[in-house]
């Protein structure tokens, strides 16, 4: 997994896509070498499907596990704000992915923990309707997955 | 150079907690003014956490993180005093960076 997501970024490397930022993120000391690995490359942001997202990100879909943990809530009166947590029992988690399945661009966030930082993350995100919120959890290089539905009685797009 | 975010960090037991609130619009791109106008797309992408002079944490984010993001994440280690730093990088280049102490 890691190895196609490294050759996804020497790709856009080459392409000289994203060269801007990452120099400038480079320039700023906000990336330092060796711990890009479990970061997403960026054009994974800009998929528009699942499917996309996925692959930008060199993920096969996994199966359904109960060794990760996903709280939401199962009705959002408000889709700009949607609490979602994101927990593991699992040891040596290197990556947390959120996503959601019908939104514009399905990838929310992505989560690089070195070592020594928990398996947990909780944030909120923005659904623009009923979908299912899917995390990813990376740990010794394996994917898992968890996957909810939230229904949105508004949603967090507005216009 | 954006607005300053609201952070705090505990230890408990060996385990230090760090809540962040950024403020930031994450503007999707998607979204119209009334006159049908496009909202540009405005939004935070990088942030890293460090705790002293380590990286305790790296989040990317897309436009559908919410406005104002709020992050909450937990690290082994840390004691009362020490720094904790938080910087974001937003789709424009603007950066914000703050900092606090861990309390107990």
């Amino acid at each position: 997994m890691n190895r196609e997501v490294n050759l996804e970024r020497r790709k856009t490397l080459k392409a000289g896509g994203g060269v801007g930022l990452l120099a400038l993120f480079g320039g700023l000391g906000l990336l330092k070498p060796g711990m890009a690995m479990a970061e997403v490359d960026k054009k994974a942001f800009a998929a528009k499907t699942m499917d996309e997202a996925l692959s930008a990100m060199g993920v096969i879909l996994p199966g359904s596990s109960d060794l990760v943990q996903l709280t939401v809530p199962e009705i959002a009166e408000n889709g700009a704000i949607v609490p979602v947590v994101v927990s593991s029992t699992l040891a040596n988690v290197e990556q947390i992915s959120i996503l959601a399945d019908q939104n514009p661009n399905p990838l929310a966030a992505n989560f690089t923990f070195p070592q020594g930082t928990e398996g947990m993350v909780t944030t909120r995100i923005k659904m623009a309707k009923t979908s299912h919120v899917i995390a990813l959890v990376k740990a010794d290089g394996k994917f898992y997955r968890v996957m909810k539905e939230v229904k949105v009685t508004a949603g967090g797009c507005g216009g | 150079m954006g607005n300053p975010m609201k952070i705090r960090a505990s230890v408990k037991d060996g385990v230090t907690e760090v809540k962040v609130l950024m403020q930031h619009v994450m503007e999707t791109g998607l979204r119209k003014e009334a006159d049908g106008t496009v909202v540009p797309a405005w939004y935070i992408t990088d942030v890293k956490a460090l705790h002293k002079e380590k990286v305790v944490l790296l989040a990317q984010f897309g436009q559908s993180v919410s406005k104002n993001p709020y992050l909450s994440f937990r690290f082994k280690g840390g004691a009362v005093g020490d720094k904790i730093t938080i910087s974001w990088v937003d789709n424009t280049g603007d950066t914000r960076t703050d900092e606090t102490a861990i309390a107990e």
